[in-house]
């Protein structure tokens, strides 16, 4: 298990790495918000998560996609405005989606995303499936009204749903403490009825084994769970570099999160070999992706006018022959 | 102005069966909800109230006991959560209709309507459906005032990816819903709480009125009359009116207002060189600013144009009788500016008010 969650691990740190290496060039044509340093929230959840199970995410959603399987070539063409994009070009990195591996949407409005989580639970437990549903969102998106009724209303239905709140404290520029009048995610979960726990986002073992045992119960019908999980956003809000002579965070309290890097601590819990043949595969499969989006091309100005309504697209699908 | 007549055009009318049975607009909407529901498993009906007594006018009676409480529930008062699961549903291939009792209550819900449900489709590359369906009401008299009375479907044309349609005859609201049912992208259906109380000839089986089909509903050689919603009803009554007074207005009823027929309409002011646009809404860059502007973009240098624009006066709506009865557009206000376009001058007129062309109206008290 060491080995499949460094393999994950390291790949949404190798690739968003590359894609802030990259970001530089301009050949990157969509605004990134990196997940560095929170990679090990959606690694751990996904990893405890069926191929046929459903997440939603938000525009930090690079590692959730990948976590849950995305396509990793569609993703970087995506970011390159590239018609092999997961999207064609037209979504960019705050919209990935791969509804073949179950990554259901990113939205760019905070919040918006939980409550179609919610509906898409819904949809799975009236046709009596076990298929769950995780919906990720941070620590801002608890502010949003959306969150709290979304929340009444999964109690309400008992829907299969896991909540993950990525606690990285900041929304944008703004601490938790500046923003919430009771700085507590999970007491207020709580009190709307479901069974809430804050949870280490270094520890990626115990964010996996704690997600497979709850989610075994709302599998069997439990209905409803709430993890608060702390992490720490290590660069920007938004773009490839830190943020740290801003003055709004002190680099001291980036630190320890450094220090307790799950990506650096798995690599060292594996044999050498072992960790050296999982990073060479990776990069070569980044390097890989990276040159598929180089060498697609861009979207035919057709594509401007089609995916508006479901007819356009089926008119330019005849067109196309 | 002399009225050209070009070729005579055939009045297009959806099919209609030679038995016809006479239903309310409230029946046939409800009618269209139980078809379509026992139809395809996957359409579920909620809302604020579905489920209670009043079961929203009645618009959705009896489909709790026939199709359980997971098809049909009432919900929290939660309108952006419950307009977000609703997209979840459809994402995950339910077909929803999501009830609201006032078009008002819309206002709670936008970030999901036109950030999500309108946008997937494009900024997910053609990757998913939303079918989704809004019902959404709009009030008017007896005191509904400032936020029970808005007609904002205006705003919903302005974003692409979303369908709005306004049916104003039991007809088309049967045959509306189910087509916006079965449609794979949102669609805004907007009732008129008036026209609830009209009853007109609706076919048994089940039927589709599909996007981007208007209908002449009476045909004149003056003026062009759109109506918009219940004002189609004010506009068939101000016909009456103008032609009691040796004016032929031809009358047209859009339906859908996105995707718009302007073909319909731009072809009839070809033919009549003067349109009055009537909406129950205002009329600053709303459907009936939009409709204007279509028919002059498409006829400016092709003929000489005489465009009018009514609806809501530009403020608030207010209670009180006498305040609110000058809030609206009436048959026999439309009549008169109709009849001022024609004659191209201020005729001064407003004719007297006719028994048979009345209005129905909330009676109060509640």
């Amino acid at each position: 298990m060491n080995a499949r969650l460094y393999r994950a691990l390291y790949r949404v740190r190798r690739l968003e790495e590359e894609v802030a290496r990259v970001y530089a060039t301009d050949k990157i044509k969509s605004p990134v918000h990196l997940s560095i340093g929170q990679e090990a929230v959606s690694v751990g959840v996904c990893d405890a998560l069926r191929p046929s199970d459903v997440v939603f995410g938000t525009y930090r959603g690079h590692a959730l996609y990948l976590a849950k399987g995305g396509d990793l070539n569609a993703m970087v063409a995506e970011l390159y405005g590239k018609a092999t994009g997961c999207t064609k070009g037209k979504g960019g990195s705050m919209h990935l989606i791969d509804p073949e591996a179950g990554v259901m949407g990113m939205s760019a409005v905070v919040g918006t995303t939980i409550a179609n989580a919610a509906g898409y639970a819904y949809a799975f437990k009236a046709r009596r499936s076990d298929a769950v549903v995780a919906s990720f969102f941070g620590d801002g998106a608890s502010e949003e009204g959306v969150f709290a009724e979304t929340l009444n209303f999964a109690v309400l239905k008992q829907l299969p749903v896991l909540f993950v709140c990525e606690n990285n404290g900041y929304a944008i520029h703004t601490p938790q403490a500046r923003r919430q009048g009771k700085a507590d995610i999970r007491g207020r979960a709580e009190a709307y009825g479901l069974p809430a726990e804050r949870l280490d986002g270094n520890d990626v073992v115990g964010l996996r084994q704690r997600t497979a045992e709850v989610v075994a119960g709302i599998r069997a019908g439990d209905g409803p769970h709430f993890f608060e999980v702390t992490t720490y956003r290590w660069r920007e809000h938004v773009g490839p570099g830190g943020d740290y002579q801003l003055g709004y965070r002190p680099l001291a309290e980036c630190e320890p999160w450094v220090a307790a890097d799950p990506v650096r601590k798995l690599a060292a819990a594996l044999p050498a070999a072992e960790r050296e043949d999982i990073e060479a595969e990776i990069d070569r499969e980044v390097a890989a992706a990276f040159a598929f989006a180089e060498d697609s091309p861009y979207p035919d100005a057709a594509e401007l006018m089609t995916d508006i309504y479901k007819e356009d697209a089926d008119a330019f699908a005849a067109a196309q022959g | 102005m002399p009225s050209p007549r070009l070729k005579d055009k055939a009045v297009e009318r959806a099919p209609r069966p030679a038995v016809e049975r006479t239903l309310s607009f409230v029946d046939a909407v409800r009618e269209a909800a139980d078809l379509e529901m026992a139809r395809d498993p996957n359409v579920v009906v909620f809302g604020l109230d579905v489920d209670d007594p009043k079961a929203i006018q009645g618009t959705t009676r009896g489909l709790l006991e026939k199709y359980g409480p997971e098809r049909v529930f009432g919900t929290p008062l939660s309108e952006d959560a419950m307009t977000g699961a609703a997209i979840g549903m459809a994402l995950a291939g339910l077909r929803p209709i999501h009830v609201h009792i006032r078009m008002d209550f819309l206002l709670l819900a936008m970030n999901q309507l036109l950030n999500v449900a309108a946008k997937s489709r494009y900024m997910y590359g053609g990757r998913v459906n939303v079918p989704l369906v809004v019902r959404a009401m709009i009030g008017k008299s007896w005191g509904q005032g400032a936020q029970h009375s808005q007609g904002l479907h205006g705003m919903f044309m302005n974003v692409p990816g979303i369908k709005v349609v306004a049916p104003a005859t039991p007809y088309d609201a049967k045959g509306c819903l189910a087509a916006a049912v079965r449609d794979d992208d949102p669609v805004l259906y907007v009732e008129h709480r008036l026209l609830h109380f009209q009853k007109g000839p609706v076919p048994e089986a089940a039927y589709t009125v599909l996007p981007g089909k208007a209908r002449i509903t009476r045909p004149g050689d003056d003026l062009t009359l759109v109506g918009i919603s219940y004002m189609q009803t004010e506009c068939l009554r101000a016909a009456k009116y103008l032609e009691a007074v040796g004016v032929s207005a031809e009358v047209i009823d859009p339906i859908w207002l996105s995707p718009l027929d302007i073909d319909t309409i731009a072809e009839s002011v070809e033919r009549t060189g003067r349109l009055v646009v009537v909406d129950t809404a205002w009329t600053n860059c709303g459907a009936a600013a939009e409709i204007v502007a279509q028919v002059a973009e498409r006829l400016q240098g092709v003929r000489d144009l005489r465009l009018k624009r009514m609806g809501f006066a530009p403020t608030t709506c207010p209670t009180t009788p006498p305040l609110e009865d000058l809030f609206y557009p009436n048959a026999r206000t439309v009549a008169a500016a109709a009849r001022d376009l024609v004659e191209d001058r201020p005729c001064g007129w407003l004719p007297a008010e006719r028994a048979d062309l009345q209005g129905v109206a909330f009676k109060g008290p509640f």
